[in-house]
């Protein structure tokens, strides 16, 4: 298994600050989304970003992740425009989207291959510890297309047992999972928080349950 | 500070999956080949066997066959990629997109390429094609094929998110190819005439080097606002 050391982050300016988003605004189509949004993610702090459905909670997401232009703002990664830094963002950002982007031709471990080689964590053996913490032992041989919704998320959720990035931007990750799974995963948000990392997540179920303070972005549903 | 990764190492790890991938979906590779080798078989049954026509229309006949064969398979070059989110994971890489795009133009052209160029020296058998042409012909389709890949690969970016882009990626692709048709063409019909087809290759050359070198830029664009 891999060991993990802990980081430390160049940060240019603001010490504390590890992302910020200021003034971000978004228009789908005709309608705005949202505007004038601000978010400041601190070291050790986790963000949920909670809203009716349609409000743009996936959109924000997918902005602060670079993957989307903002119609007016900017978001800074370490004090840094990200499309200024982009490389360097992205070799500090684990995103997982709505869309798990697990191959379902390929097998459990042959997914997390592919995830471990370009999240800089190369597997040199079947990650068997991994397979059994998300729990999908006995089903790393099979196609992740014969496998369940819940277990295709569990694949792609491994990654963060693999991952070495700063900033987990998580797309409603509950989905489909059990109540094992959730577990699992505020395990793993603490463990994230504990070594000084941060993660923004959008989910509908509010976290009971969850071991670590839980910091709210509530969009509005615009008309 | 999370590990530096290499350029290398996220190239071949792409190139790596995207052969699995492609070894688990063989039917997807097979299938444009057989319909090449289909539509070939077609010509002599539906012209006569005349072996005096069928060398003239044969270079024709083998270039037309093979575009439209490559359309066939172009779509899987990010089409599941689209759908199950592995495209906005390679946007998030943190090397420059265009060595994600060179990996995925490279394993399509190795997909689809070299079992066309495999299978040339049978097409010219089968259309009479005379002996001196069947160089230039397996010369033009080494130097086209990697035009039809990178061009290919931004038709299909551009249409990737469209529910119906089949259709129109043919519209949008087939006109920009008629250039490297006319050349390849040329090519193989002065040879078969026993000129040098030096002249139209170095052109299809000149085609060749454009494309690759500007594509990955292209794809790259037209991919960000397909995953918009």
């Amino acid at each position: 298994m891999v060991t993990y050391r802990p980081f430390s982050i160049a940060v240019r300016g603001a010490m504390t600050t590890l992302l910020e988003a200021e003034g971000i605004m978004s228009v789908r189509g005709e309608r705005t989304l949202f505007e004038n949004l601000n978010l400041c993610v601190k070291p050790g702090e986790l963000w949920q970003v909670q809203g009716p459905n349609g409000a743009g909670k996936s959109s924000f997401l997918r902005i602060v992740a670079g993957l989307l232009p903002a119609q007016a703002g900017e978001v800074r990664f370490a004090g840094e425009l990200i499309q200024h830094g982009r490389s360097n963002y992205h070799s500090n950002l684990l995103f997982i989207g709505h869309k798990a982007a697990v191959k379902a031709e390929l097998t459990a471990i042959e997914n997390l291959e592919f995830y471990a080689a370009i999240q800089g964590q190369p597997l040199t053996a079947p990650p068997y510890e991994l397979l059994e913490r998300v729990g999908l032992v006995g089903l790393e041989d099979i196609p992740a297309q014969r496998l369940s919704a819940g277990q295709q998320r569990r694949i792609a959720l491994a990654r963060l047992w693999l991952s070495n990035a700063n900033l987990w931007i998580l797309d409603e990750p509950f989905t489909s999972l059990d109540v094992a799974g959730i577990a699992m995963l505020h395990e793993r948000f603490a463990w994230q928080l504990a070594r000084g990392g941060a993660v923004i997540l959008t989910s509908h179920q509010a976290l009971d349950n969850i071991p670590v303070a839980v910091n709210m972005l509530t969009l509005e549903y615009q008309h | 500070m999370a590990t530096r990764l290499s350029i290398r190492t996220q190239v071949l790890a792409i190139i790596r999956r995207d052969f699995r991938v492609a070894m688990r979906q063989r039917s997807d590779l097979v299938n444009p080949i057989l319909f090449l080798l289909v539509v070939v078989t077609l010509f002599p049954l539906g012209i006569g066997p005349e072996p005096a026509t069928l060398a003239r229309i044969a270079p024709g006949v083998i270039w037309v066959s093979a575009l439209l064969s490559a359309l066939l398979g172009l779509e899987r070059l990010f089409r599941d990629d689209f759908s199950d989110g592995a495209l906005e994971q390679m946007l998030l890489m943190p090397m420059a997109v265009e060595w994600a795009v060179i990996a995925k133009i490279v394993v399509h052209w190795l997909l689809t390429a070299v079992p066309l160029l495999i299978l040339a020296p049978l097409l010219a058998l089968l259309l009479n094609l005379p002996g001196e042409a069947w160089g230039a012909l397996w010369l033009s389709l080494l130097l086209g094929t990697p035009v039809l890949s990178s061009i290919g690969a931004i038709g299909v970016a551009l249409t990737v998110s469209l529910n119906k882009g089949g259709a129109l990626l043919s519209l949008l692709l087939l006109p920009l190819l008629i250039p490297l048709l006319i050349f390849a063409t040329a090519a193989v019909e002065t040879a078969a005439t026993g000129l040098s087809p030096a002249g139209p290759l170095a052109l299809m050359a000149a085609i060749t080097v454009l494309a690759l070198v500007l594509s990955p830029y292209a794809v790259h664009a037209a991919l960000r606002v397909s995953v918009n």
